[in-house]
């Protein structure tokens, strides 16, 4: 994964609360067994003139020249609700987007853009309402993850992630490999469970 | 409860059962007990683990099923509707086979939607940590069990190692008090919820259900109210089990016998929350005030009474109003729909069908209703064939399928048409998740049933006196 700690982009407003999954990539874009080829079925049924189309429909945000080439994208409360499909993310990151700002998020989404190095960014709905108006101002951000701050002109703007994510994201580090390197603690867990509780383990 | 700890909430004494190891960054490495699969996200984790040379620890533990995307009618096959829903399958199959890992294949008597045949199997036991790449997961939680949704890089983690670096959840808890009342299901109760606690109202936290209410619960009723925690942003659901669970659960095929079976109950009849535990969320709900509910927007937390009225106030995003084609103040009850679905895994199960069959006996589904009923698993479908459920729900014109999650989102590529009305026993009334365009209502098995009749939206009860 690729690091992510600092960022200088416009933001994409995308005003609303409770933008679901199936918005961000609609089932029937997801056509083959693969974490790629997502990024023009991103909103599709938002994006296009019509449903299963790919005529840009110039009133939709992403089709908008100033946000052309965006990296950030901000919107309401709950994010990314809905079916897990970690395409939703997929779809984003490969589309260029590398930070989320909103309200709350979905834990299963959050969880899906760490794994995926896209930092999901939660503030309060006052701090996020003035961030959606720079954002339609076509403003500049600049984030910093470790400072844990979004800055907008005069503006600046705290966020926290906890931890275990922010190093995920600053290091880009791969979660599968670190955790086999706990193998060993594993089995020993897995040995010792196998007495208490032998209903679990079915070989 | 011994006197040297402070009290434990239910799924903190799970978590705790379950801890591998502190992490420097402060997060813990979660032992995960069940990893079950399906063929949408499934064959991707599959494929994703091999590229990278790794090996699946413990195929014993992981499961797979085909559900998402598979065609519901009869003589299916790996074709699907959608043009390329045949290599979903195809790889989770191949790559099932290639791993050891159980695969209730198509042609399978135990396949079915996966949050509908665990349980059948056995598969989910109290006190586990059960993970899929599904956010319906939560369901499970309905046994006792920490059950939740997770992405496919997560699975893929699963498959490596049987554990995930995570930040426990902090703990929510909904008490509800009194009954439900005649005709009132878990469904009712559910989008009761959702409509007080609002589509964030547990956003993150590990939600426990309790109270009389809860306890009054059968195991499928359970399922139905823990399947729409997600719909909450829940991060999972979890209710004590109790003998309703133990009863349910024994003698199913992966569950344990014998000496292990007294071993695990004596175990299980520990996992509660203490007395005097907090949770960082402590709501009370009132089930005798719970009606029959229908939604009328584009978010399961959309919901009112039946035979209430649209909520009015510039709170309500317009979008909502114009793509359901309703009006604030005006009632849902009585508009026209064109279609009535029973099935998913919110309301597919025997008890399900059963109640949705008493209200269609004798009766004939409205002219012009497109009605569908889904078996959640084909045991069910079974199961209710033994019971003549299927020539009710034939005789009053339902279709009658092998089962799916079919269109309770239409990623096998059939849906419902563009602006057609569905009345549904499903958990989302997302914009398009039924079909493009489609206008979703979510409701009651009941309600669908009625509805289907009455070819407009109502109450069982309704019906009854029309």
């Amino acid at each position: 994964m690729e690091p992510l700690t600092c960022l200088t982009s416009r933001a994409v407003p995308l005003p609303g609360d409770n933008i679901d999954t199936d918005i961000i990539i609609p089932s029937r874009e997801m056509r083959s067994v693969s974490k790629s080829g997502l990024a023009d079925g991103l909103f599709a049924g938002r994006r296009y003139t019509q449903i299963g189309g790919r005529e840009p429909d110039p009133a939709f945000v992403l089709n908008q020249p100033q946000y052309a080439g965006a990296s950030i994208l901000i919107s309401g409360a709950n994010f990314g609700c809905g079916s897990s499909r970690e395409h939703a993310v997929w779809a984003l990151a490969e589309y260029g987007f590398r930070v989320v700002l909103a309200e709350s998020f979905s834990p299963i989404f959050a969880d899906n853009c760490i794994r995926n190095g896209l930092a999901p960014l939660t503030f309060a709905r006052e701090d996020l309402a003035a961030m959606m108006t720079a954002a339609e101002q076509v403003q500049t951000f600049a984030i910093d993850l470790p400072q844990g701050t979004v800055t907008v002109g005069e503006c600046r703007f705290r966020f926290s992630l906890a931890p275990e994510p922010l190093e995920m994201l600053v290091t880009g580090a791969d979660v599968i490999a670190l955790t086999l390197n706990q193998r060993d603690r594993i089995e020993q867990f897995r040995r010792r469970d196998r007495e208490r509780r032998p209903w679990v383990y079915l070989d | 409860m011994t006197a040297d700890h402070a009290p434990l909430t239910l799924a903190e004494k799970i978590w705790r059962a379950h801890h591998i190891a502190d992490l420097a960054s402060g997060a813990r490495l979660v032992a995960i007990d069940r990893l079950l699969l399906h063929e949408r996200t499934g064959g991707v984790a599959l494929q994703s683990l091999e590229a990278a040379g790794r090996e699946v620890l413990a195929p014993a533990q992981v499961f797979a099923t085909m559900d998402h995307i598979v065609d519901t009618t009869e003589g299916r096959s790996d074709d699907t509707r959608m043009p390329t829903g045949r290599d979903f399958i195809v790889a989770t199959r191949e790559g099932a086979h290639r791993h050891g890992i159980t695969l209730f294949d198509l042609d399978d008597p135990r396949q079915g939607i996966v949050h509908v045949i665990s349980p059948e199997q056995g598969i989910v036991l109290p006190g586990l940590t059960l993970v899929c790449p599904d956010s319906h997961t939560c369901t499970q939680g309905a046994f006792g069990a920490l059950a939740w949704g997770i992405g496919s890089s997560e699975a893929e983690q699963v498959l490596a190692t049987m554990s995930l670096r995570m930040n426990r959840p902090g703990d929510m808890r909904i008490t509800i008090e009194g009954a439900l009342g005649e005709g009132v299901s878990a469904k009712d109760l559910a989008l009761a919820l959702l409509a007080e606690l609002g589509s964030g109202g547990a956003t993150g936290l590990m939600l426990e259900f309790a109270g009389p209410a809860v306890e009054a619960l059968d195991m499928e009723g359970r399922m139905t109210l823990c399947n729409m925690a997600t719909e909450m942003a829940a991060a999972g659901a979890v209710i004590a089990p109790d003998d309703k669970t133990f009863d349910y659960l024994k003698g199913r095929p992966y569950a344990p016998r014998g000496d292990v079976w007294d071993r695990a109950v004596a175990a299980w009849r520990d996992l509660a929350t203490d007395p005097g535990a907090s949770f960082a969320k402590d709501v009370r709900f009132d089930a005798a005030a719970v009606r029959p509910m229908v939604t009328w927007g584009t978010s399961p937390q959309d919901a009112v009474p039946i035979g209430r009225t649209i909520p009015e106030g510039d709170r309500v995003e317009r979008r909502k109003l114009d793509y359901m084609d309703v009006r604030q103040g005006a009632q849902v009850e009585g508009l026209a729909i064109d279609a009535a679905f029973i099935g998913s895994c919110t309301n597919s199960r025997i008890s399900d069908l059963r109640r949705a069959a008493n209200i269609l006996r004798g009766r004939k589904v409205a002219p012009g209703v497109n009605a569908i009923c889904v078996p959640g698993s084909m045991q069910v479908k079974a199961q209710a064939e033994a019971e003549g459920l299927d020539r009710i729900f034939k005789d009053a014109g339902f279709q009658w399928r092998n089962a799916g999650c079919s269109m309770c989102f239409f990623a096998g590529g059939e849906s419902f048409g563009a602006h057609e009305r569905v009345v549904s026993s499903t958990n989302r009334n997302f914009e398009s998740r039924q079909g493009p365009n489609t206008r979703t209502h979510l409701a009651s098995p009941e309600t669908v049933a009625a509805s289907a009749i009455a070819g407009r939206i109502i109450a069982a009860s309704a019906l009854e006196k029309a």
